[in-house]
């Protein structure tokens, strides 16, 4: 057989380049990873992203404010109401208006919900990286429930665009305050079974342990945020730094951990379930009464440039719009989570094993159509 | 720091820049010259350690394109808003900033991708969503396709 240079050089040095997507389980979502490989050591990766770009922002510039709320939830569908919510926010602060009290503990209360969501099916996937199936029936059982309360109170159970430049799009159900106590308290119970199943597991933490060091400078240089940065011992908690909504009525720590290694990455995580439950449980008894809609005669962004931040469950969402008066943006940017917390990865991975890449990018808990938009 | 001691600051490391109008964050209009020294010097200065560069995004305005920087520190939490116009549109070039942040590789690649700036001393600039062989940058105004839509 013949071979060609390439080959050759590549066989000397017995490395393989491997693509590990688009269509790969583990990437979970179309993103393509381009590993050279020398055995089972990952030497580098190219991350290569697009296959699931829409043209967002540009779409974006031909809509309403209340129209293009819609595809921000197509953008982390985990997180759908963070979005909605980053967006209104953003509109409001341009408008100079201020919504009900009762709107900002609703927001409140179903951004927490969300988080844990996307927290309860992160883990349940990160378990099958890793190859334990049961995970993934413990935390989709969970997450399930609060699937229901958002089917009951939004219409939708995945893309509710439900918050609203102004407000809500419409009141929450008479049984929402109830089941969501009663899932406040069903989901303590379970809390710990997941800690009992996964975080004690020996196996576990062979696996994650001393895997896919980040440091903090590696961290604020590449701008990762969210539970992947404080992992690492990056104090960037939007909900505390720039408070917003209900927040500052609230009592919660701010988890962080100075290791910065997969393990560390996960243990944020779960104790950030446990505080996000907290932050239900202060809110839920106290919603007060109010309108859910402020009366406004057109939602228009006076001229200028706004910005606004928010902490999604992966990380600080910025939205940046530009108004020159018109119904609909000039400009519409999103600083993404994901697309920050990407490109850390051909960092952290390389030198460790294919298997190994696949627990380090399960424990960024990227959403691909985040990164693309 | 304050908004103003932000702002001063930054007049004495360029003398020529221009306090800019946002209301709610400190901003700052510097030249595409400036750029480069400027983000070494509010990284680097002790008072300001601006080492967080969370948001860079470019705006297709009429007087040409302009660059926006959203930088903060992680140790200070204060803020700051850079702004630099370029007003060739038919070929506009900005010296990188990804020796400084290097966030800033991957969000001038979508930038480049997007917008068609040329960041000078860019270790990799390519295209980062669309396929290479694309025509033309969609986040400019001017932008047509088959696919596009009038409104």
């Amino acid at each position: 057989m013949e071979d060609t240079v390439v080959d050759i050089d590549l066989k000397e040095k017995e490395e393989y380049i491997i693509n590990m997507g688009p269509q790969h389980p583990s990437t979970h979502g179309v993103l393509r990873f381009e590993t050279c490989l020398q055995g089972e050591t990952v030497k580098y990766l190219i991350p290569h992203c697009g296959y699931i770009h829409r043209g967002i922002e540009k779409m974006s510039e031909s809509l309403t404010y209340p129209q293009l709320i819609h595809l921000t939830d197509r953008m982390d569908y985990l997180s759908a109401h963070i979005n909605n919510e980053a967006v209104s926010l953003c509109v409001e602060k341009a408008m100079g208006v201020e919504v009900s009290d009762r709107v900002k503990y609703i927001r409140t209360i179903l951004a927490e919900l969300t988080r844990i969501a996307s927290h309860q099916l992160w883990w349940s996937a990160f378990g099958m990286d890793l190859g334990a199936l049961t995970t993934f029936f413990y935390g989709l059982r969970d997450r399930e429930k609060i699937l229901d309360i958002f089917e009951e109170s939004t219409g939708a159970r995945l893309l509710q665009s439900f918050i609203t430049p102004g407000g809500l799009m419409y009141d929450v159900h008479p049984n929402f305050q109830k089941r969501v106590t009663e899932f406040v308290k069903y989901f303590r119970k379970k809390l710990p079974e997941y800690d009992q199943l996964l975080t004690g597991n020996i196996i576990f933490r062979e696996r994650t342990q001393g895997i896919g060091y980040m440091s903090l400078e590696d961290a604020i240089e590449f701008g990762v945020t969210g539970p992947s940065g404080r992992g690492s011992g990056f104090h960037c908690d939007i909900r505390k730094i720039e408070p917003y909504s209900a927040y500052p009525l609230v009592k919660f720590d701010e988890i962080t951990f100075d290791v910065g290694d997969t393990y560390h990455r996960y243990l944020v995580r779960m104790k950030e379930m446990w505080q996000s439950l907290s932050i239900i449980e202060q809110l839920i008894d106290g919603i007060p009464q109010g309108p859910i809609m402020l009366e406004l005669k057109a939602i228009k962004a006076p001229k200028g440039e706004y910005y606004q931040r928010v902490e999604t469950a992966r990380g600080e969402l910025g939205v940046f719009i530009v108004s020159d008066g018109a119904p609909s943006p000039a400009r519409i940017h999103y600083r993404t989570p994901n697309f920050s917390n990407l490109f850390i990865i051909n960092k952290i991975s390389a030198g460790h094993k294919i298997a190994d890449l696949v627990a380090i990018s399960g424990s960024l808990d990227l959403v691909i159509p985040d990164i693309d938009r | 720091m304050t908004r103003e001691e932000l702002i001063s600051l930054v007049a004495t490391l360029v003398p020529d820049m221009k306090p800019g109008a946002n209301k709610q964050y400190p901003e700052v209009i510097v030249t595409a010259a400036q750029l480069h020294e400027l983000a070494i010097a509010l990284k680097k200065t002790p008072e300001t350690t601006l080492d967080y560069l969370f948001c860079e995004t470019a705006v297709d305005r009429k007087d040409g394109f302009h660059m926006i920087y959203y930088v903060s520190s992680s140790v200070l939490h204060h803020l700051l808003m850079i702004r630099v116009v370029i007003p060739d549109k038919l070929n506009p070039v900005i010296p990188t900033v990804s020796d400084v942040w290097r966030a800033a590789e991957f969000y001038e690649r979508e930038i480049f991708d997007l917008f068609g700036i040329k960041f000078e001393n860019h270790p990799n600039l390519k295209r980062i969503f669309l396929d290479d062989d694309w025509v033309g940058y969609p986040l400019r105004k001017d932008y047509k396709d088959t696919f596009t839509i009038e409104r």
